[in-house]
């Protein structure tokens, strides 16, 4: 070789220079979320006005009885604990780059599953293992719902989006079978399924009416974000999402980890399903359906898929969906307006990041 | 502004760059070019991976805008703003990496960015394709899928949608890596016949012999810099090998005669030994628009290096994915150190050291999103040291990295930096440094040295020789026959999905390897 090469730019003489811009994107990346939000309660205002609702009455409502009242912070963050299993369950599948989108249906299989066997396990064993196993069951009930899509993905490449979208339908009609006919409480008039008493219930932390499935939820997704992050199998589904093709080439298994995604995914819905009955709840009515798994979705996409952010925005979500609550009872708007908001959310979210996109490619011309 | 003097910009110019400066974040990729770019000339562009010859492209194609300077077309100041407003600038590009849409067929790719309230106009793309494809006698399967041709025919379909444009200017990235030395030559007669028309071709290539036989004017780029230009004048006055010379003296700063021309070490392949890699009858069934394999056989011994030639997309990339088991065969042994390994996953057949480096680097070689650091491991997710009980090493990952960067001579601004962000030979080499590390048997290469500029091509082959010196077998993949016949022990002839001879690489072997390329007997 009688060649010289320049000499090589010294991999690590520049790494200050990133680390600069790093923190302007993150300021960057605030503003970008923070500035869309605040717009989005700005139109969302002005479509209360239109329909003759004082905007900040609401906001004020929805921020007192969602957030500033002790009774409110306290169901707030009670009702945190689902959301933020669903939330962990959609972290996996998205950054594999799969879009489970079946949440609702194995959540309420959750649900239910543990709501009829939780009753029945305290009163033939210590109450730890009985909810345990309850939480178990509901896991594995859910895992199965996923199997279907999960099987079509993997070795025959249907689109997820549409079959776990199907299997949602079949699974919260099944679920209202099951309370109806199967697990039906005979004591009751209304069907529901048998009551979990209140003392064989996750306990309160402390003093408080918060579950401790709040925990449960906090430990779930923390555990997510650091196994996707920093785990070789982690690696191995962001992989798979961000490029599959290179994943066949580089000898992963990619059916078999879709199979995983999948069951894990699932599982956290069913988990969530399960930390509802047996945290809160304490059985299941026929027809109950929240449609948290709907309702998640927006908040993982806000903290793209980083379980830090998740657990921000999924707190709130709470707290707009329990003041939202609050807030239809006493001024009269409709239950779903904080769908509504949400979305308006995601719209203007995406028209920013459109925008900005633009303003890049253009800023020099 | 006061700085550009007026005489640097030539009323004769299409476009023209004055004093364009563009920075990424930790590396300045161009320092202040100026670039005069004429009708009726084929301006070369020449430099080292990384020199910045593709982020000049992209401003010019709107891709990107320069952070100081201008671009003049037809001599007024105009920004290039977007892809579609350099097209209307009758600017054309056919960039290094594939623009084109997979998952859809050639000629729906070829009439994107039409109007989009009228019918595609169908018949009359066939009209005009089939007048172009003569002219450069190149067949193009218009109904085939994108994802189904080769790299080399998706250039060929690349080049065709810029002349399809009506371009003035048109601009060549790498467009010969992928050609056979014919297609070259087609390529090169054809520029001749566009530059007389009057357009202007802007052409990069890393080969200095095409530079100097298709060029009018030549520009070298160095650390993002104009080193320095070959008027026409001058190019026309000197001989191809000095013209070499004066290029390789400013890209390098020395002088060597004719730098490709490696003597091939005589090696003697261990004649003795059982084959390392035993192929037999491989079959792979054809789809509708790329050919399968038919019954493919061959041996490589310990030490040796068998190559693969022929023209693009005749069957070597199903050829080496049904070896890396990425393609299902329909029947025939595949044999490892005397082992079958046809029904093996692509994971085990690399833990008992078959190696697989893809020409397709960035649509399967790599996660370009992924930093540089973590595309060296890929293939080696969840392997100690790097990853410890299922848990990412972080300071492990980054040592090796920066050993890997430094030994392959990446040029990156730092180990984090998404590897799509690197230049197509930088990117190169991130793969050919993670396939040539420890526990490799059997090696195949696909177009190793595509996209790589001249130090860091001769860098590569010397690698594989000395992959092969280890006791190594390798099958060497490659249009390039120069590069064949300078490496290889034998050399196998494919076309159409079957091998139609193989030859000692002895004095001979060229012309027999050419009369076997086009279905003549050796
Ligand atoms: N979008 C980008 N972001 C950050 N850095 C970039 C980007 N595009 C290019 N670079 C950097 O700019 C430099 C010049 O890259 P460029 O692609 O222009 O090189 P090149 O001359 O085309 O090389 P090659 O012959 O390998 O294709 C490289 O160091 C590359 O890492
Ligand atoms: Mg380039």
């Amino acid at each position: 070789m009688s060649i010289d090469t320049a000499p090589t730019v010294s991999a690590t003489a520049l790494d200050a220079t990133s680390g600069a811009v790093t923190r302007r994107d993150i300021l960057h990346r605030l503003l970008m979320t923070l500035g869309p939000i605040l717009a989005a309660l700005v139109i969302a205002g002005c479509i209360l006005l239109a329909v003759g609702v004082d905007p900040l009455a609401y906001y004020g409502y929805v921020l007192e009885k969602g957030l500033f009242s002790p009774l409110g912070i306290q169901q707030t963050l009670t009702r945190m604990a689902p959301l933020l299993f669903l939330a962990a369950g959609l972290i996996v599948a998205f950054r594999a780059g799969m879009w489970n989108l079946g949440g609702d249906g194995q959540f309420l299989l959750g649900a239910v599953t543990a709501a009829a066997s939780a009753p029945v396990f305290v009163q033939i064993m210590p109450a730890w293992l009985a909810l345990t196993c309850s939480f178990l069951i509901a896991m594995v009930v859910a895992m199965i719902w996923s199997l279907v899509p999960a099987l079509l993905r993997a070795y025959q490449g249907v689109n997820e989006i549409i079959t776990t979208l199907m299997m949602t339908f079949l699974g919260t009609s099944l679920a209202n079978v099951l309370v109806k006919l199967a697990f039906r409480d005979p004591a009751t008039t209304v069907p529901q399924t048998r009551t979990l008493p209140v003392e064989d219930r996750l306990p309160r932390l402390f003093e408080t009416t918060i579950t401790s499935g709040l925990l449960l939820g906090l430990a779930a997704i923390i555990i997510v974000h650091l196994v996707m992050t920093r785990t070789a199998f982690g690696l191995k589904l962001r992989i798979v999402g961000a490029n599959p093709r290179a994943a066949v080439h580089s000898g992963l298994g990619v059916p078999g980890l879709t199979v995983a995604v999948f069951a894990i995914s699932a599982g956290l819905a069913g988990l969530a399903g399960a930390v509802d009955i047996i945290g809160v709840q304490g059985n299941v009515r026929a027809d109950w359906n929240p449609a948290y798994g709907l309702a998640v979705i927006p908040a993982v996409f806000l903290a793209r898929m980083n379980g830090f952010a998740a657990i921000g925005f999924v707190f709130l979500l709470s707290v707009l969906s329990i003041g939202g609550e609050s807030a239809a009872r006493r001024l009269g708007v409709p239950n779903h307006f904080t769908l509504v908001l949400v979305s308006i959310v995601l719209i203007v979210l995406a028209l920013a990041e459109y925008f900005d996109h633009r303003y890049n490619q253009s800023r020099r011309a | 502004m006061s700085g550009f003097s007026s005489s640097s910009v030539d009323r004769r110019d299409i476009v023209a760059l004055e004093g364009v400066t563009k920075r990424f974040p930790g590396i300045v990729a161009n320092d202040s070019v100026d670039l005069s770019i004429r009708p009726g000339e084929v301006h070369v562009l020449l430099g080292e991976n990384g020199a910045g010859k593709s982020t000049l492209i992209g401003m010019l194609s709107g891709l990107q805008q320069p952070d100081e300077g201008r671009i003049l077309v037809d001599g007024k100041p105009t920004p290039i703003t977007s892809p579609r407003l350099a097209l209307a600038l009758g600017i054309g590009t056919v960039f290094q990496h594939m623009m084109l849409v997979p998952t859809l067929t050639v000629a729906e790719n070829l009439l994107l960015g039409g109007p989009w309230w009228q019918r595609p106009r169908t018949e009359e793309l066939a009209a005009r394709v089939a007048e172009i494809t003569s002219t450069l006698s190149i067949t193009v399967k218009l109904h085939a899928k994108v994802s189904e041709l080769s790299l080399g025919e998706q250039q060929q379909v690349e080049i065709l949608r810029a002349m399809l444009r009506n371009s003035r200017l048109l601009i060549l990235d790498e467009s010969t890596s992928m050609l056979t030395p014919k297609g070259i030559d087609e390529l090169g007669a054809l520029m001749r016949r566009l530059v007389e028309q009057g357009l202007a071709i802007v052409f990069i290539t890393h080969k200095l012999k095409e530079a100097a036989a298709f060029g009018d004017r030549i520009s070298v780029l160095k650390l993002g810099r104009k080193v320095g230009e070959i008027p026409p004048e001058r190019l026309r006055a000197l001989g191809e090998q000095e013209i070499v010379s004066e290029i390789v003296e400013l890209m390098f700063g020395k002088q060597k005669d004719d730098p490709e021309a490696v003597e091939r070490p005589v090696r003697t392949a261990r004649a003795g030994a059982a084959p390392l890699l035993q192929v037999e009858d491989l079959t792979v069934a054809p789809t509708d628009n790329a050919p399968g394999l038919s019954s493919i056989s061959f041996d490589i011994r310990p030490g040796e290096i068998l190559g693969i030639a022929g023209i693009d997309g005749n069957g070597q990339k199903q050829l080496a994915e049904a070896l890396a088991g990425q393609r299902i065969a329909t029947c025939g042994s595949v044999r490892l150190d005397g082992a079958a390994i046809e029904t093996l996953s692509v994971g085990e057949r690399r833990r008992r050291g078959l190696r697989y480096l893809t020409d397709d680097r960035l649509g399967e070689g790599t996660v370009g999103t992924f930093p540089v650091s973590m595309n060296f491991f890929l293939k080696q997710v969840g392997a100690a040291p790097f990853w410890r009980n299922g848990v990412e090493q972080r300071a492990e990952i980054d040592k090796r990295a920066a050993q890997l960067v430094r030994e392959y001579d990446v040029r990156t601004p730092s180990l984090k930096t998404p590897v799509a962000r690197l230049s197509g030979g930088n990117i190169q080499k991130v793969l050919l440094a993670r396939e040539l590390a420890e526990g490799a048997k059997v090696v195949i290469f696909n177009k190793p040295t595509y996209g790589l500029d001249l130090a860091n091509t001769l860098a590569s082959r010397q690698r594989i020789r000395d992959t092969a010196a280890r006791g190594l077998a390798v099958l060497l993949i490659s249009t390039d026959l120069e590069e064949l016949l300078g490496m290889c022990d034998r050399i196998a002839v494919i076309a159409n999905g079957a091998l139609v001879g193989t030859v000692e690489n002895a004095d001979d072997a060229r012309t027999k390897v050419g009369r076997l390329m086009i279905g003549l007997a050796a």
